[in-house]
């Protein structure tokens, strides 16, 4: 926009000439409206920005339209080459079966409570360390700011083990085994999510600390100073002048931290395989059901790919769902959290 | 450290300073805590794991160190496994593809979301929707789907489309001068657009902010001089924006390397849980890591040479 009225914003070619003079007879000439080069360009201009934005949008939800309509399917649609979009037989069997598969009620409720914990808990922590790196300067601050980038930097895969162990045989120096004699195992519970929220060790945690960070070092000093002036202690002017100001910020990270971890199969396939939760049961989804309701007798064990594609299509659109409501519910905040962090620097 | 104390009658006290500095370290405890309790510790059992040989019990594992001074894993992950170069190579290749395609993309985007426009508000929603969904098991189902993989529209074009694009990109290399191996380039781009939108959601939003950080008076600034809408691009938004294409570049890279849908990280957690090679699967888990390191190490370099900052 800004570019094409500067560049013709110079030099004012007159179109007239070539548009009728009908325009101009009717304002009788005062308010007479030119069709000036610049404003014909500004109009192309936004044509195909338009076009552009359109198709991008297009491309990021038609896997979205596919999956909708897939999920109204018979399985015999799903071979049928004049069936395109608009299922034949139209049939809500899958969400029946899915929502049967996925145990929806039991493990939405298990799958909220934890991602809402875990995302709180890290957002809680990731904020009290970026105030910290924000807003005073200790020795090292420097090279612990590093730390923070190199946790981002280190694929968690590295971790896996040795963090599967720790879970596995817990223990805090020693003392849990002297006390109970042996470790104990906090696998299939949620406690290592938790202790890792506590920690900020948890899924791209450096990257929320980076966030707030920067977030907070936007904010003008002044607004803490006059706190301190008023005797106000540190923590105090925290949780008063500054979490306020931040709430944008403060709502993008929760997101980030409760869609991760509602959809995050790493830590949960790894620390809780036998929990009710939604990303594991999408997992097994189709192999679940395929044994159910595919029984073909004797020893054959194949799920159809159909079916398959059936249940994990229908099966994702239920996951996804109630995040989409999240997002939509406070996506005016995230986007302005987004925009008024300024991450520059 | 007298800056952080000093003595009155007699007393050491603390100065203003000092007390800032306990302030700090207090409100970074969790950070710490979880940095040296157990980031590192963890780090490195992990790097003693993959010279060793660990059998696991009921109360507790026993690591033996392996054959060949204990480098036995880092060998027979280099020379004599089948999957793992191949694989290595692969990740690599797909990230120098995918990186510069990805940053571009995003770049292009903040840029088009920033401007005003009617519908502004619904075309930012949507281009961050990937950020859901793109995370974790929803990514991993999308590419088991056998069926819609093969029979339906190949990520996102039908087979029509790519034909298109294969003409289109014949007819450049045949009736223009444009190198092959970029015209190529182009045409699995616009192949894999889906791909690349799906993998910019964080980086719009960091670019974004980026660009709505950037102060209005100096476009005023630069106007009342008589600078063209190109000049000022050139000239105030790519400088202003480039520490975030260090940023961006560095958080691409590790996206890339350490997505649920990369095959390196499936034969990793693979080798471990599953085939129950503890050692070996860490120590493949570590070359990952040192070359991923080396390449954002290399890319940070070469792109803070070129970087501007204000201050």
């Amino acid at each position: 926009m800004e570019q094409v009225k500067k560049l013709n914003g110079g030099a004012k070619f007159s179109l007239r000439g070539i548009f009728p003079e009908k325009k101009a007879a009717a304002d009788g000439g005062a308010h007479r409206k030119k069709i000036t080069l610049a404003k014909v360009g500004r109009f192309l201009f936004s044509i195909v920005r338009g076009v552009i934005v359109f198709g991008i949008c297009y491309v990021i939800l038609y896997p979205i339209f596919v999956k909708l309509s897939i999920s109204f399917m018979d399985e015999k649609d799903l071979y049928d080459a004049t069936v395109k979009y608009v299922p034949k037989t139209f049939t809500l069997e899958n969400y029946r079966k899915v929502i049967e598969g996925l145990e929806y009620g039991k493990s939405f409720l298990l799958t909220t409570l934890m991602s809402g914990g875990v995302a709180f808990l890290q957002l809680l922590m990731c904020m009290l360390t970026a105030y910290g790196f924000a807003r005073f300067r200790f020795p090292g601050k420097g090279i612990l700011f590093g730390c923070v980038i190199f946790t981002l930097i280190v694929p968690p895969q590295i971790l896996m083990l040795p963090m599967y162990m720790n879970f596995r045989f817990f223990d805090v120096a020693g003392i849990v085994k002297a006390v109970r004699g042996q470790s104990i195992n906090l696998l299939n519970s949620g406690a290592p999510v938790i202790i890792q929220a506590l920690t900020c060790t948890g899924f791209k945690n450096g990257l929320y600390i980076y966030m707030l960070r920067q977030f907070f070092k936007g904010i003008p000093k002044e607004l803490e100073e006059a706190a301190f002036v008023d005797g106000c202690g540190k923590l105090r002017t925290f949780v008063q002048i500054m979490m306020p100001v931040a709430v944008p910020m403060m709502v993008t990270v929760f997101l980030f931290g409760f869609v991760w971890q509602w959809t995050d199969s790493f830590y949960t396939g790894l620390y809780m395989p036998k929990m009710a939760l939604l990303s594991n049961k999408l997992g097994s989804l189709a192999a679940t059901l395929s044994a159910k309701y595919q029984d073909m007798g004797g020893s054959m064990h194949f799920v159809t790919p159909g079916f398959a594609s059936l249940m994990n299509n229908t099966g994702v659109l239920l996951v996804i769902l109630p995040l989409v409501v999240l997002y939509l519910a406070c996506q005016k905040h995230f986007v302005e959290g987004i925009a008024r962090s300024g991450i520059v620097g | 450290m007298m800056k952080f104390f000093r003595k009155s009658n007699g007393k050491t006290k603390m100065t203003l300073r000092g007390k800032e500095a306990v302030a700090g370290l207090c409100f970074t405890i969790p950070f710490l805590v979880g940095f040296f309790g157990l980031f590192l510790p963890m780090l490195f059992k992990s790097i003693s794991f993959s010279f060793s040989n660990m059998q696991v019990g009921n109360s507790g594992y026993i690591l033996q160190k392996a054959a060949d001074g204990g480098l036995e894993h880092y060998k027979r992950a280099l020379t004599i496994d089948p999957d793992f170069n191949l694989k290595l190579l692969n990740a690599v290749k797909e990230m120098c593809i995918q990186v510069p395609l990805v940053l571009i993309f995003s770049f292009f985007a903040a840029n088009l979301l920033n401007q005003k426009f009617r519908g502004r508000g619904i075309a930012r929603s949507i281009f961050f929707f990937p950020v859901i969904l793109t995370s974790g098991i929803i990514l991993g189902i999308e590419s088991s789907d056998i069926l819609q993989n093969t029979l339906g529209p190949e990520g996102m074009l039908s087979s029509d489309d790519a034909s298109t694009v294969f003409n289109i990109s014949n007819f450049l290399m045949n009736y223009t001068n444009l190198p092959a191996t970029f015209v190529s380039y182009l045409s699995e781009a616009v192949l894999g657009i889906y791909d690349i939108v799906i993998a910019s959601g964080v980086q719009i939003l960091v670019f974004l902010a980026g660009l709505q950080g950037i102060s209005p008076s100096l476009y005023e600034a630069s106007n009342m001089e008589g600078a063209t809408g190109w000049e000022n691009f050139w000239k105030i938004t790519f400088p202003m924006i480039s520490p975030l294409i260090l940023v961006n570049s560095v958080y691409t890279i590790i996206d890339s390397f350490t997505s649920a849908d990369n095959e390196l990280m499936t034969l990793i957690k693979n080798t471990i849980f599953s085939e129950v090679k503890y050692g070996f699967g860490s120590a493949m888990a570590w070359i990952y890591f040192v070359l991923i390191a080396v390449i954002i190490a290399v890319v940070g370099g070469l792109i803070s040479r070129k970087v501007f900052y204000t201050d």
